[in-house]
C-alpha cells in the first residue's frame, strides 16, 4: 500500500525535528524518517569523548530552550541525543523509527511538479515535498591518498574512531587538523601515544577571548548571522573546516598547544606510498594563514566591542604566533616509526546515494540555494555546514533554517497549480 | 595609506578570473589543463626548450609565440654555461608563480600595487646528484621566498597577500607535494 502525506522528512535529528515543529506550526500534514532511533548518529557514529562545540545555551531548537543549569557547559554526544530525544516527544514529532529509505524519486517519472515517491525498507510514501534532513556527516571523506594505506596499518575514519584504547599499540597519524583532528590528536598524546598531525588549511580559534566564549563572541558580532548569499565563495566557504576547539572551558587543541604537548606536527598529507607518508613542505605557510584570519576574526570582535560599548570585557590578549619546526617532517616512514594506525579526520559529507531525482553534480555535491533545491521544486535540504548561514553548522541554527524553509515550503505548497494536490489547498488555506 | 579614488589598476583582469572560476564550476571538463614543453639536446649539458602549445577549456590552445628556455650547467661543473641550471629555472618558476599570485590577490583586494620585487634561493647539497652520498637527496633540502613589496597596504595585508598567493600558487604545490612523474622512451 502506497502511503500519502505533504512532506516527508528524511531524518529525526536536529533539524529534521525543527522542521516537524515549523510543519505542526503551519498544520502541514507530514512524516520524519528515522533509519535508527531519534538523533541516531549522535549516538552511534561519535566518539566516546566527544562535546558540542557550541556552549548549551545555543542548544534551543524551536519552542524549545535549553532549560539545564549548566548554559556555559558542552553537552556530550549522548546528552545531544537525550536532549533531542526530549525535544521529539515534547513537540510529539511524528517520526516512524527503524524506517530505511532506500529511494527518493520524482512520481511522475521525472517532472517533480507531480510530487515525489520515497520507498523505505518497510513502506512507501508519496509526498508532496521531500526535506533532506538526515545530516551532513554520513559519509566520511577520505582523500584518495588513503588508499595507499598498507596492510597492517589501521585506517579509521574519525567517525569510526571511539577511544585510544580501541586502537593498535604504536605511534598515531592524524590526517586533518580540523576539530575533529585536533581533538583526537590531543586525546591520544594525553594517552600517552606518539602522535603525529598532518595538518592542512585549519581554522584556529581560541575557546575564550576577553573573558567570554568565542561563541558568545560570534554570536554577538554576527559572525554566526553572515548569511550564503553574502559569502564571498559560498563553495568555498562551506569546504571550510571546523573551528580547532574542543568543548571544554580551559582546553586548547590548536597547534601551537598541541605542539607544546609533543604532538609532531607535519604539512598536507600529499602521498602514502611504499609505507611511507609524504607531507607538504607548505606547513609553515598553512599556519600563517590561520593566524593571519585569526586576528581578523579578533579585529572583529574588538571593533564589534568598541562600536556597542559592550561592558566586562577583560583585555584584549592575543594569541601568540604559531611556530612549527624550521624544517617540518616531509615524510614519515609508517614500519619503522611503528605506526599503529592512521586516523582521517578530513571531513564528512552528507549521504545521497538513495537520491534518485538528478539533482547531484560532477562531484556528487547537492547544489542548492540556501536548503531549497532550485533544480527540483519541491525538495529542501537542512542541516549542512553554512546552509543559510552560518548559525547553520551548529544546532543553533535549526531554528531560523527551518522557520525560512517551513516559510518557503508553505509557499510552494500554496503556489501549486489549481487542483494539482487537494493537501495543498487545504495547507494553503491553513496557513491564510 | 592613500587617499587617491582612482581604481587600483594592477593590470590584471580579476572579474575575467572570478568569471572563469564561476564558468568552469559548471563545466569542470573545461579546467583540465595539459601544459607541454619540448626539448632538444644541443651539446654537453646545453639543451634547449620550446614551450608553445598547450590544452585547455576543452580544446588545443596556443601562446602567441613559441618560447625558448635553455639548460646548461655552469663552469664549476666543468661546463660551458650556455644558459642556467634548470634547478635554477625552477627557482624562477617559483618566483613568477608567486608573484602573478600576488598581483592577482592585490588587485581582487583592491590593493594597488608599486613594486614587487622578490628573492629566491635554494639548499642544495650536489653530492645527491653526483652519487656521492647515498642518503643525500637529488632536489633541494631548503627553498626561501622573500618578498619586497610596496603597495598602499598594512604590513599585514602584505603578509596576508603573500600567504595567499603561496595557497594558490600551482609551482608552489608542485615543489611541496608529491606529484606522480612518469618518463618513457617514444
Amino acid at each position: 500500500m502506497v502511503l500519502q502525506t505533504t512532506v516527508v522528512i528524511v531524518g529525526a535529528g536536529h533539524s529534521g525535528l525543527a522542521m516537524s515543529r515549523r510543519l505542526a506550526e503551519r498544520g502541514i500534514d507530514h512524516v520524519v524518517l528515522e533509519r535508527g532511533e531519534v538523533a541516531n548518529s549522535w549516538r552511534t557514529e561519535r566518539w566516546d569523548s566527544l562535546r558540542l562545540l557550541t556552549p548549551n545555551w545555543q542548544s534551543g531548537l524551536p519552542a524549545f530552550g535549553y532549560a539545564g543549569d549548566d548554559p556555559d557547559g558542552y553537552m556530550s554526544s549522548h546528552q545531544v541525543a537525550d536532549h533531542l530525544a526530549s525535544y521529539s516527544r515534547a513537540i510529539d514529532a511524528p517520526v516512524r523509527t527503524g524506517v530505511t529509505v532506500t529511494s527518493v524519486a520524482a512520481r511522475d517519472g521525472g517532472s517533480a511538479a507531480g510530487g515525489y515517491r520515497v520507498t523505505t525498507d518497510d513502506e512507501i510514501w508519496d509526498t508532496d515535498v521531500v526535506v533532506l534532513a538526515n545530516g551532513g556527516s554520513g559519509i566520511a571523506n577520505l582523500p584518495p591518498v588513503a588508499d595507499g594505506v598498507p596492510s597492517g596499518v589501521l585506517s579509521i575514519a574519525a567517525k569510526d574512531y571511539r577511544s585510544p584504547d580501541a586502537l593498535p599499540d604504536g605511534h598515531v597519524l592524524v590526517v586533518g587538523a580540523s576539530a575533529s583532528g585536533v581533538q583526537l590528536a590531543d586525546e591520544l598524546s594525553r594517552a600517552g601515544r606518539d602522535v603525529t598531525i598532518a595538518a592542512g588549511e585549519h581554522v584556529r580559534m581560541p575557546r575564550r577571548y576577553r573573558g567570554r566564549d568565542v561563541f558568545w563572541w560570534m554570536d554577538a558580532a554576527g559572525v554566526l548571522d553572515e548569511r550564503f548569499d553574502e559569502i564571498d565563495d559560498i563553495v568555498r566557504a562551506r569546504h571550510v573546516p571546523s573551528p580547532q576547539l574542543v568543548g571544554s572551558p580551559d582546553r586548547t587543541v590548536d597547534i601551537a598547544a598541541l605542539r607544546a604537548r609533543g604532538v609532531r606536527v607535519a604539512g598536507r598529507v600529499g602521498r602514502i606510498h611504499d609505507g611511507v607518508a609524504q607531507f607538504s613542505g607548505g606547513l609553515a605557510n598553512t599556519v600563517r594563514l590561520a593566524d593571519l584570519k585569526l586576528h581578523r576574526l579578533l579585529d572583529r570582535f574588538d571593533e564589534w566591542a568598541a562600536r556597542t560599548g559592550a561592558e566586562g570585557l577583560a583585555d584584549p590578549e592575543r594569541p601568540a604566533d604559531t611556530q612549527v619546526d624550521a624544517a617540518p617532517v616531509l615524510q614519515l616512514d609508517l614500519a619503522r616509526e611503528r605506526v599503529g594506525a592512521i586516523v582521517w579526520a578530513t571531513g564528512y559529507r552528507p549521504d545521497y546515494s538513495w537520491l534518485d531525482v538528478p539533482v547531484l553534480d560532477y562531484k556528487g555535491r547537492l547544489p542548492h540555494t540556501g536548503g531549497v533545491v532550485d533544480k527540483a521544486p519541491g525538495l529542501y535540504v537542512l542541516g549542512t555546514t553554512l546552509l543559510r548561514r552560518r548559525r547553520s553548522s551548529y544546532i543553533a541554527g535549526a531554528a531560523q533554517d527551518t522557520a525560512d524553509l517551513a516559510e518557503h515550503l508553505s509557499g510552494y505548497l500554496a503556489g501549486r497549480p489549481a487542483g494539482d494536490s487537494e493537501r495543498a489547498q487545504q495547507d494553503a488555506e491553513a496557513i491564510a | 595609506m592613500s587617499t587617491t579614488t582612482a581604481p587600483v589598476d594592477n593590470g590584471v583582469n580579476s572579474d575575467a578570473l572570478l568569471g572563469a572560476r564561476d564558468a568552469l564550476r559548471e563545466a569542470p571538463a573545461g579546467a583540465q589543463f595539459t601544459w607541454r614543453a619540448t626539448s632538444e639536446w644541443v651539446r654537453g649539458t646545453h639543451s634547449r626548450q620550446t614551450i608553445e602549445h598547450f590544452r585547455g577549456l576543452g580544446d588545443e590552445q596556443k601562446h602567441k609565440k613559441a618560447f625558448v628556455l635553455e639548460g646548461d650547467h655552469p663552469e664549476v661543473f666543468a661546463s660551458e654555461d650556455h644558459a642556467p641550471t634548470p634547478v635554477e629555472t625552477v627557482l624562477a618558476a617559483l618566483a613568477g608563480c608567486l608573484t602573478a599570485g600576488v598581483a592577482a590577490v592585490a588587485q581582487n583586494r583592491g590593493i594597488q600595487l608599486r613594486s614587487v620585487k622578490a628573492t629566491v634561493e635554494g639548499d642544495h647539497d650536489i653530492l645527491g646528484i653526483l652519487g656521492g652520498d647515498p642518503e643525500v637527496r637529488n632536489g633541494f633540502n631548503d627553498v626561501r621566498v622573500v618578498f619586497d613589496i610596496d603597495a598602499d597596504a598594512s604590513d599585514e595585508d602584505i603578509a596576508a597577500l603573500v600567504a595567499q598567493s603561496q595557497k594558490r600558487s600551482a609551482v608552489f604545490d608542485a615543489l611541496t607535494n608529491p606529484t606522480n612523474v612518469t618518463v618513457s622512451v617514444a
